[in-house]
């Protein structure tokens, strides 16, 4: 296992009330995303375990663009990684952004 | 004296030679070795029959066990080497030349054997390239095909895989040649007349039906849900804005998610009957919700499909079948409907380059081309029209008049930036490369030639190559849609906007596509049961693909 933390600059505020919420599984070419919102406003942080090495400046640009397209201000991330492929990653990072916009379940 | 029928003279002394092992028309099984011994000579052209799908497998045993004392430095040309035998028929001495056209499941074993010289190779075709040659400068001396049953007269019966038989039928009995046919059985009526018996020299009963691999099916439980995004991308992005009505899938889960999203999102984008009706096709399971659902006027395929017999023959309106009421499917037909008929193929690929040439051969694996190069080509031979070759034709070449324009031929690759174990799909230098210059080919392996190409679709984005009016455009454009990978990151961030604002990128929401959307709900069909049930129970899956 290979462990990768982050803290980008993140303009956009997470929307909606929930606290928590919780995507994906941890599989072969797939991921868990668990979003809380315990990082300082304007800043996400990232907590990353993958199964797959060599691949930090990928995970560093996907992070980068999800942090410019979505609102993940104010969320600490904590992610289970097991050799997800970068669109898989962009898309289950997306699908956390929309849930944790939800009402509080 | 010149001879002018020495050919003649040599079939009658091949029959007159394997007739000692036969009564009438029919050899025993058991008598193949010394049959084939009987009729074979040193240096023939053999065709023996297999592609990526049906296999005259008794026959490639048979073949593999002759003796190479007596049987040896045959020239094989044929289709698929798919089977062991195919490869041990060199292995053993018994063939030396090969030229051939797909070898996916053997594509490291010949690989192996071509470092090795142990094969020496002609070249690889497409089918109907290789099909062509059995006309011109590699007609079959002797040809052992596969059939359902044949009768005491020779006839055959093909069934729905008759695929590529008839053609090398024609090009090795009227020129000569010998023909030998493997069937399950001999019958006192064949259903129907496939191939008619004068055609037929000889005929061995195996007592089982020949291998067929279901190549075309592909399970809906392993589409994902960036499969799912690149079918809407290219559904709302390529099939609405150009009305792509006559075209052929590729093999793969893109284009599965395609077939599975034409009832679901195409019916929301209001597409049916005006994409999609025609097809050069293989019959996919996964198209049967869109058939059902009314969207499909008509295929032509090249061979059929194990478990899909039951389906085509109770839709007749949809496939080509015959008196017996199963398929008829042909391979040389098909592929010339695919490359005259078609005006969209999309497949995958597994490397693309920065010019869009594509290739699946690996620097170990050679896989061969089959088909795909042959639909994957712009037909410069095509003199008619229709809405989407005229489009694409003007987006290529806005200045020339109208009337002195090409259209073309939409060619569209379609992936995932990463494929399996993260391997990119775009690359600085093809793999084809290394392995043409470790072999000295003449020609790298190459399966879609970038100038055929018009669109690349991956998770990012469609890339229109149409549009793109020199390399540097062309490269920025590729780079654009190759997200995350070394191509995509190392892209000219201002020269991929500005491709964007002129459309020659364009983005799912570009399109109106929220990524999101792009949900397993989506599929008409989740598994291969629901395929089952959507047919009515008429598709019977094979064994393997069943897993309730």
């Amino acid at each position: 296992m290979e462990r990768l933390t982050f803290t980008l600059a993140a303009a956009k505020q997470a929307g909606g009330l929930r606290q928590q919420a919780i995507i994906g599984v941890v599989a072969s070419g797939n991921l868990e995303v668990m979003l809380e919102r315990s990082a300082p406003s304007g800043t996400c942080t990232f907590e990353i375990e993958t199964a797959a090495h060599g691949f930090g400046a990928v995970w560093e640009a996907v992070l980068n663009d999800f942090v410019a397209r979505r609102a993940a201000g104010g969320l600490r991330i904590t992610i289970n990684d097991g050799g997800a492929r970068p669109d898989t990653v962009a898309l289950r990072l997306a699908q956390g952004v929309r849930l944790i916009e939800g009402d509080e379940a | 004296m010149k001879a002018w029928a020495t050919q003649k003279a040599t079939r009658a002394a091949r029959i007159e030679a394997g007739s000692r092992y036969a009564r009438g028309k029919a050899v025993a099984a058991a008598d193949l070795p010394r049959f084939l011994d009987a009729v074979l000579r040193p240096g023939d052209r053999v065709c023996l029959e297999g592609d990526n799908q049906k296999q005259a497998d008794l026959l490639a045993t048979a073949l593999a066990d002759v003796d190479p004392a007596k049987i040896h430095d045959l020239h094989m040309v044929q289709s698929g080497v798919v089977l062991p035998a195919h490869l041990d028929i060199f292995e053993k001495g018994i063939a030396r030349r090969l030229d051939y056209s797909y070898s996916g499941p053997q594509a490291a074993r010949i690989a192996r054997m071509l470092f090795s010289g142990q094969i020496e190779l002609g070249a690889v075709h497409t089918y109907l390239e290789l099909f062509a040659r059995y006309f011109v400068d590699l007609t079959p001396n002797v040809a052992l095909i596969a059939a359902v049953s044949a009768d005491v007269a020779g006839n055959l019966y093909t069934g729905p895989n008759t695929e590529d038989t008839p053609t090398i039928v024609e090009a090795t009995s009227f020129k000569g040649g010998l023909v030998i046919a493997q069937v399950k059985e001999i019958v006192d009526q064949v259903p129907r007349v496939d191939i008619p018996g004068d055609q037929v020299h000889f005929v061995v009963e195996a007592g089982k039906p020949f291998y067929v691999e279901p190549l075309f099916t592909r399970d809906p439980a392993a589409i994902t849900e960036t499969q799912i995004l690149t079918a809407m991308l290219a559904i709302k992005g390529l099939y609405a804005p150009y009305g792509v009505r006559r075209l052929n899938h590729g093999i793969g889960f893109n284009t599965a998610a395609i077939e599975l999203l034409l009832p679901t999102y195409g019916e929301t984008l209001g597409l049916k009957g005006k994409v999609c009706t025609h097809w050069a096709l293989n019959p996919h399971p996964t198209l049967i919700p869109a058939i059902e659902a009314g969207w499909v006027e008509q295929i032509h395929c090249f061979g059929s499909e194990v478990g899909m017999e039951d389906y085509i023959a109770a839709r007749s309106d949809i496939f080509f079948t015959g008196l017996d009421g199963s398929l008829r499917s042909n391979r040389a037909f098909c592929q010339t409907a695919g490359l005259y008929a078609c005006d969209m193929f999309i497949g995958s690929t597994l490397q693309i380059d920065l010019a869009g040439h594509s290739s699946t051969v690996t620097a170990s694996r050679m896989a061969g081309f089959g088909g795909a190069p042959n639909m994957g080509s712009d037909p410069r031979g095509r003199r008619h029209s229709s809405e989407p070759w005229l489009k694409a034709g003007a987006e290529a070449d806005p200045d020339t008049h109208p009337h002195l324009r090409r259209g073309r031929k939409l060619v569209v690759q379609i992936g995932e930036t990463f494929g399996d174990q993260n391997v990119p799909l775009f690359v600085e230098r093809l793999e084809a490369l290394t392995l043409a210059e470790k072999l000295d080919l003449d020609l790298a392996p190459v399966m879609i030639y970038g100038d055929d190409v018009t669109h690349i679709v991956t998770e990012e984005g469609i890339a229109n190559l149409l549009l793109c009016r020199d390399r540097d455009e062309r490269e920025q454009a590729i780079r654009g849609i190759a997200g995350y990978t070394d191509i995509g990151r190392g892209r000219d961030r201002k020269m991929v906007e500005r491709l964007r604002e002129r459309g020659v990128i364009r983005r799912p929401e570009d399109l109106g596509i929220d990524p999101l959307d792009a949900d397993r709900r989506l599929l008409a069909a989740r598994s291969i049961k629901d395929l089952m049930l959507a047919s009515g129970g008429l598709y019977r899956p094979p064994s393997r693909f069943r897993n309730w």
